[in-house]
């Protein structure tokens, strides 16, 4: 059942770098224990530093596929697990002949056929490698919670109709959510965890490096620096890896290759996204 | 093996003492992963310990501290340095044991390697200082650490303006670059202070055995911390926890909502839905109820004892202001004023706070708290600010230098509104002591002890309403 596909924290470190995704130790041992010890991986932490992003990275150095099961207000079991089809099982009632009896339609009706397999069932019942990605997991309600505590513990999901199907082979499953509630004590129970923060330095300029090859050295050093010292203001929203990255990509579409005061005063929208921050940071940093 | 399985059940069980949760099933996870790593990749081993167990980011601090202490990454005096600049440093040490090490020459490396910036030779450095200068002698056969000899010997802040001089590199003081600049530079110093700390604590720890440090060594959780004890720094800790606080508490009131019985019938909707199964109804959908959303006026004390408490609490009540439909505040020391005008919408909570401590009037007579004069003010000069409608807070620790209480005109002003609640940073234990007049209070209005964020959490959940 289980087939680890990392050999070790070295290696993911490597594989994940070599599709573009640059890590650190926490995040490299942790992927690496999930594959290992065939749990899932819940993965926290503010807007744009690259959870998902991690999932995909997975994915493709593992050369498996990605099933994504994006959360919101209101999904529940027909969309995250799977649903029967109504209209076909309607149809295929009414196109019965008289004598077709109840029972044969009965069994007939509720078969493979008609089930309509949602991202859970679908990665449970695939055989080949799986990446298993449930997105902004603290978006959906409290219930659904629940429904994924039997799929991510044993791996298995129970169809009334059609007993229970078990994994053949455990997908690599990771959640993710940015801590807009927090996730009942149960289903962190069953995941590993990873707090995923704003990188430091070092990784951020390598990251941004490597995301943005046209930016100079010296520049990224530079930018990476801003950046930490707009994080430490107590703003409404700190800017993230992400911003950091489309700062970057502003920069060396405007040609500019320093980054001094007016550089900063006119490409500030870029990271800052509130009107208030804004002004914070222009005072604090005395761009005015 | 065995030796280690313990060592590991040992850490665990400290850090439930610490005030984590950790289950067995966790327990069996950590164990299970540690057969799974490389042991001996120290920083590996810690992270695959914290991803079976931690399970909350506020607590990697306490989780890092008592790594340090029970997975030491070295026992002993320090092995012989490699380094190039720490080479000379431990010749010099090397060469005459009795002499003091020699300051200036010491700190001039700590500029260096600050400078530079590489975490490796940084906490090598902090290894070798602390056994060179942080020793005490204590009783015969004990020995002591101290981290502030270190650290006031080498006193890093002072090297702030030379370092700032060496990374501006000739560019103009005063502007972006230098306040990138020290910021790079105030990091790597506290990053060395903690390497200190962490040192002094592991040396201490071979002293006197793990169980006995891990009592002390362990910072309370921010969220944990009293409002009234909070160092600036905890202060600061907790203003960056307001927004996602906030957030948190309206995500719960949405789902509270949602899960309560829902309005009246949806007919268009049902009937939309029904289309899907042949015109049966089996799905009936119902219209939101409208929540209620109630005004929240907040009246507080801001002079200096309780100002952090006030401060946290109205960034709290700023950044939920669309769960209530309206919000006003009002701040005394011994008179009232309203400041609901520095609070602009979307604007910045930080900046407000310090202008309404600079614009608004608050001092009338001493600047020392008088309850009773601010509470006739405020019915006074703001008599229709509470209403049927009103959710009236008042935030003070009710110390009120021995004046007169105003308790009969606090009386009509709650009676005046829809729910009334006095919120008391002070422990509940310490009430009516003193110049404290809770007891007259308690008689007329709620009192409740919100000591740290956490209680502040429970308290604003009970008060918004479903």
């Amino acid at each position: 059942m289980l087939q680890p596909q990392f050999a070790s924290v070295p290696d993911v470190q490597e594989r994940l770098g070599a599709v573009g995704y640059l890590t650190d130790t926490a995040i490299a041992t942790t992927v690496f224990l999930a594959d290992r010890l065939g749990k899932p991986l819940l993965v926290e932490g503010p807007a744009g530093v690259g959870k998902t992003e991690l999932a995909k990275a997975v994915a493709a150095a593992t050369g498996s596929e990605l099933i994504r099961l994006q959360c919101y207000e209101g999904l529940d079991e027909s969309r995250a697990l799977y649903e029967w089809n109504y209209k076909k099982q309607l149809l295929r009632i009414q196109a019965s002949k008289d004598d077709d009896s109840w029972d044969a339609i009965h069994d007939d009706v509720f078969a493979e056929e008609f089930l309509l397999s949602r991202p859970l069932l679908t990665a449970i019942r695939r055989t080949d490698p799986t990446v298993l990605l449930i997105d902004e997991t603290d978006k959906a309600d409290v219930e659904v919670e629940g429904l994924l505590l039997e799929v991510l513990s044993d791996f298995q999901v129970t169809i009334p109709e059609l007993g229970t199907i078990t994994a053949s082979r455990r997908p690599l499953v990771f959640l993710t959510s940015n801590a807009t509630r927090e996730l009942s004590e149960a289903l962190k129970r069953r995941c590993l965890y990873l707090h995923l923060d704003y990188p430091d330095a070092e990784r951020e300029k390598a990251i941004v490096l490597r995301r943005v090859p046209e930016v100079a050295e010296q520049l990224a050093e530079q930018l990476v620096r801003t950046v930490r010292a707009l994080r430490s203001l107590e703003l409404k929203k700190s800017p993230s890896l992400a911003e950091s990255i489309d700062w970057a990509r502003t920069l060396v579409a405007l040609g500019l290759d320093t980054l001094d005061e007016d550089a900063v005063k006119s490409t500030l929208g870029v990271v800052l996204k509130h009107a208030s921050d804004h002004e914070r940071a222009a005072t604090q940093l005395k761009l005015n | 093996m065995s030796g280690l399985l313990e060592r590991e059940i040992g850490f665990l069980d400290a850090l439930r003492s610490a005030g984590l949760t950790v289950s067995l099933a966790e327990v069996l996870d950590a164990t299970r992963a540690m057969g799974a790593v490389d042991l001996m990749a120290r920083e590996e081993f810690r992270h695959a310990l914290a991803a079976c167990v931690l399970k909350r980011p506020a607590h990697r601090t306490t989780f890092d501290t008592l790594f340090d202490l029970w997975f030491p990454a070295a026992t002993g005096d320090s092995l012989a340095s490699s380094y190039d600049g720490l080479d000379e440093l431990g010749d010099a040490e090397a060469g005459d044991e009795a002499s003091p090490p020699d300051t200036a020459a010491l700190r001039d490396l700590l500029r260096r390697l600050l400078l530079e910036g590489d975490e490796d030779k940084l906490r090598r450095f902090a290894r070798e200082v602390v056994s060179g200068l942080g020793r005490a002698d204590g009783q015969p056969g004990r020995q002591n650490w101290f981290s502030y000899r270190v650290l006031r010997q080498l006193s890093p802040e002072t090297l702030m303006a030379s370092l700032l001089e060496a990374l501006l590199a000739g560019q103009e003081r005063g502007g972006l670059a230098e306040r990138v600049a020290r910021q790079t530079v105030t990091e790597r110093i506290r990053q060395f202070q903690e390497m200190v700390e962490s040192e002094v604590r592991r040396r201490l720890a071979e002293d006197r055995g793990v169980e006995q440090l891990t009592k002390t060594a362990v910072h309370p959780l921010a969220e944990q911390v009293d409002f009234l004890r909070a160092s600036r720094d905890d202060m600061a800790e907790l203003r960056r926890q307001v927004f996602p606080l906030a957030r948190r508490l309206a995500t719960r009131l949405t789902a509270r909502r949602r899960l309560g019985r829902s309005g009246r019938l949806d007919f268009r909707r049902t009937v939309r839905a029904s289309l899907g199964t042949g015109g049966v109804p089996l799905v009936t959908h119902h219209r939101p109820h409208k929540p209620h959303k109630p005004e929240l006026v907040v009246l507080c004390d801001v002079s200096g004892s309780v100002a952090g408490f006030a401060h946290f609490t109205l960034m709290l009540a700023y950044a939920l202001s669309e769960q209530f439909t309206k919000v006003r505040a009002f701040a005394f020391i011994d008179t009232c004023d309203e400041v609901t005008r520095f609070f602009t919408p979307g604007g910045d909570v930080a900046e407000a706070l310090s202008r309404m401590s600079s614009e608004a009037q608050l001092v009338w007579f001493d600047g020392h708290s008088d309850y009773g004069h601010s509470i006739e003010t405020f019915a006074e000069r703001y008599p229709d600010a509470v209403g049927p409608r009103t959710s009236l807070l008042i935030l003070g620790d009710a110390r009120n230098n021995y004046r007169a209480t105003g308790a009969h005109t606090l009386r009509q002003l709650v009676q005046r509104s829809r729910h009334a609640y006095w919120l008391n940073p002070e422990p509940a234990a310490y009430w009516a002591s003193g110049d404290s007049a809770t007891a007259q209070y308690a008689d007329v209005i709620d009192m409740v002890e919100v000591r740290n964020a956490v209680q502040l959490e429970e308290f604003v959940q009970r008060l918004l309403p479903v």
